[in-house]
């Protein structure tokens, strides 16, 4: 799919994220997390595994991470996407 | 270098203190006289008020490279210490130690007085930015994390020597008689400070609240007290208590309570002459409501409550519920009220309350008590006072005297939090080691400790969810994921003494 729009989906609050996607040329994920030390690899394979199974090869990924659990990011960044692709 | 019996590398020395490395919970015995201060006679008619704090710093003697406590029980409320060091920058004075019962989140206005050579040790545990800063590698400045037990150790053999003790008296008379029950800053219990009033070499009451003598009861006699102060206010009371504790309403805390209940109900010990602490914490307070009501239909008379106390165990000490509650500090109005009303409320010094160096502590003669946890290992060891980036950011307070004094400590942890998963191979600081705790109860299930091995048939026959400790380590991990390890330097920052003075483990900055 192709990211043609902003999408945002999630919150900020404990164990949740906020997943916000916009249109960019190439692929760009930017990780901010409060266990960002600990768990930044296992944060972005997940998120990289979902932006392969929907086809997105473009677009600014950007999620801000109060320690979420895998499902948790999955489901907010498949909302996210929903959001900004094109009808 | 020398590895601790935990496996934890210990330095030789640390600030010039030679350091004995931690073997075991009981083995260490005192070589030690009662640490000693000058007798003096003052003038028959001597006034003792001497104005306001610079008034009082002045003189007290102090002087640069002396060490001076307060105490914590205003808490997050106190002005105390932020003021005191403010003068004695103000007069000039510098290298002074800090040995106060607690360092909380307010004084983390003592950054600047740090950097600026004012302050140069920390003999005691802090809560918040200090720590924080330091294990950065961003403030330059030993700490020594000690609990409550072992605190009052070190000034009672004297391993601490406080040269002036500037101790908050909420109601104070002109000749140093003083009391915490009464007066804008009441906080009740004077449980840290009895220990300094008795071992300072001099000791200053500070009040915002001058009351015609005789202040009434007498917590801390006018015999101890050298030097009478006022500053216009002590803290703001709305700090001081904390009106916030109550019981979770969180679905995985109130099943935490659950298990833990079904813990303290399968030790057997909810009978006549039960003894019990917990902590402030929601769960904990939980905890509480299921034992009331334990008691409640058993018709069970308790002997005591103890520790901090709370509104909870006044009402089970009113409800005859409980003989006697020891309180060596009080965690809400609703105790402090209590305190000064009560005649079994009683008020218990931090050293009678914990101290492992005397003939028998209270934490002794407890049945069950709820601890909290950071973070916990395999082998049941505890970590209190780092947290997941590595930081130091909380004191011990009563942690490793209660787990080695009740017959059953059970640390209630939620098994995740923020994705970190709470038990694991190695704690990052060790706390409390593992020989001391009984019970580790998460939502997941219940770890019991193999040296309570009649309590863990009990609970599996009354089909409560044991697992062994590392089989919850597993699911847990199953869905948080590995956690990679936060990464440290070689530079020590700080040690983590046990109660009784050993070095049970030490924190080191952080890899940034």
């Amino acid at each position: 799919m192709k990211i043609v729009k902003k999408g945002q989906a999630g919150t900020m609050q404990s164990s949740d994220l906020m997943v916000t996607v916009e249109p960019a040329d190439e692929l760009v994920i930017d990780i901010q997390s409060t266990v960002k030390k600990q768990f930044e690899h296992l944060i972005r394979a997940k998120l990289e595994e979902v932006l392969a199974r929907c086809g997105v090869t473009a677009g600014k990924i950007g999620i801000s991470d109060r320690g979420a659990l895998d499902y948790a990011i999955e489901a907010r960044l498949e909302a996210a996407l929903q959001r900004a692709g094109g009808e | 270098m020398a590895r601790n019996s935990l496996g934890r590398e210990i330095p030789e020395t640390f600030a010039g203190k030679k350091l004995v490395p931690y073997s075991d919970p009981w083995s260490v015995q005192p070589h030690a006289e009662r640490s000693t201060r000058q007798i003096r006679r003052i003038a028959h008619n001597g006034s003792k008020l001497v104005g306001g704090l610079r008034e009082a710093i002045i003189a007290s003697g102090l002087k640069s490279g002396m060490t001076i406590s307060t105490h914590h029980s205003l808490r997050n409320g106190d002005r105390l210490l932020n003021e005191l060091v403010r003068e004695i920058d103000a007069l000039g004075i510098r290298d002074i130690k800090i040995a106060s019962s607690s360092v909380h989140v307010v004084h983390s206005e003592l950054v600047p007085y740090i950097r600026k050579g004012v302050i140069t040790g920390l003999e005691c545990g802090v809560n918040g930015l200090i720590g924080e800063l330091i294990s950065k590698g961003e403030l330059d400045c030993p700490i020594i994390v000690r609990s409550h037990g072992g605190r009052a150790r070190s000034l009672i053999t004297g391993e601490v020597p406080v040269d002036v003790a500037f101790l908050a008296a909420p109601c104070c008379d002109e000749y140093g008689n003083f009391n915490g029950f009464f007066g804008p800053s009441a906080c009740g219990s004077l449980g840290y400070a009895l220990v300094d009033a008795q071992h300072a070499h001099k000791v200053v009451a500070v009040t915002d609240n001058l009351v015609p003598f005789p202040a009434v009861p007498v917590s801390i006699p006018q015999s101890v007290v050298d030097f009478v102060a006022t500053m216009p206010s002590l803290g703001d009371p709305k700090k001081i208590v904390s009106s916030t504790t109550r019981i979770t309403t969180d679905p995985i805390g109130l099943q935490i309570a659950k298990h833990a209940a079904t813990v303290i109900e399968a030790s057997g010990y909810v009978k006549d002459g039960f003894s019990f602490q917990t902590g402030t914490g929601g769960i904990s307070l939980a905890v509480a409501e299921h034992v009331r009501n334990m008691m409640r239909r058993d018709k069970v008379k308790g002997s005591f409550g103890c520790g901090g106390i709370t509104g909870y165990f006044v009402d089970m000490l009113e409800e005859g519920l409980f003989e006697a509650l020891f309180d060596v500090q009080c965690f809400d109005l609703k105790a402090v009220q209590s305190i000064g009303r009560n005649q079994r409320h009683m008020e218990m010094t931090a050293g009678t309350y914990a101290n492992p160096f005397n003939c028998g502590a209270v934490v002794n003669r407890l049945d069950c008590a709820i601890l909290s946890a950071t973070e916990i290992d395999v082998n049941f060891n505890v970590n209190v006072n780092t947290e997941s980036m590595g930081y130091l950011l909380h004191n011990t307070g009563g942690h490793c005297d209660v787990a080695a004094g009740a017959k059953v400590s059970i640390v209630v942890c939620p098994s995740i939090r923020g994705r970190l998963p709470m038990i694991r191979d190695e704690v990052t600081t060790i706390t409390t080691p593992g020989e001391t705790v009984g019970v580790i109860v998460t939502e997941r299930g219940i770890a019991v400790n193999d040296n309570l091995p009649e309590l863990k048939e009990e609970l599996i026959r009354r089909k409560a969810p044991v697992k062994d400790i590392r089989q919850l380590r597993d699911e847990i991990q199953a869905v948080t994921g590995v956690p990679r390890p936060v990464e440290f330097e070689d530079k020590v920052v700080g040690l983590i003494e046990y109660r009784d003075g050993s070095i049970i483990d030490v924190v080191r900055k952080v890899r940034e």
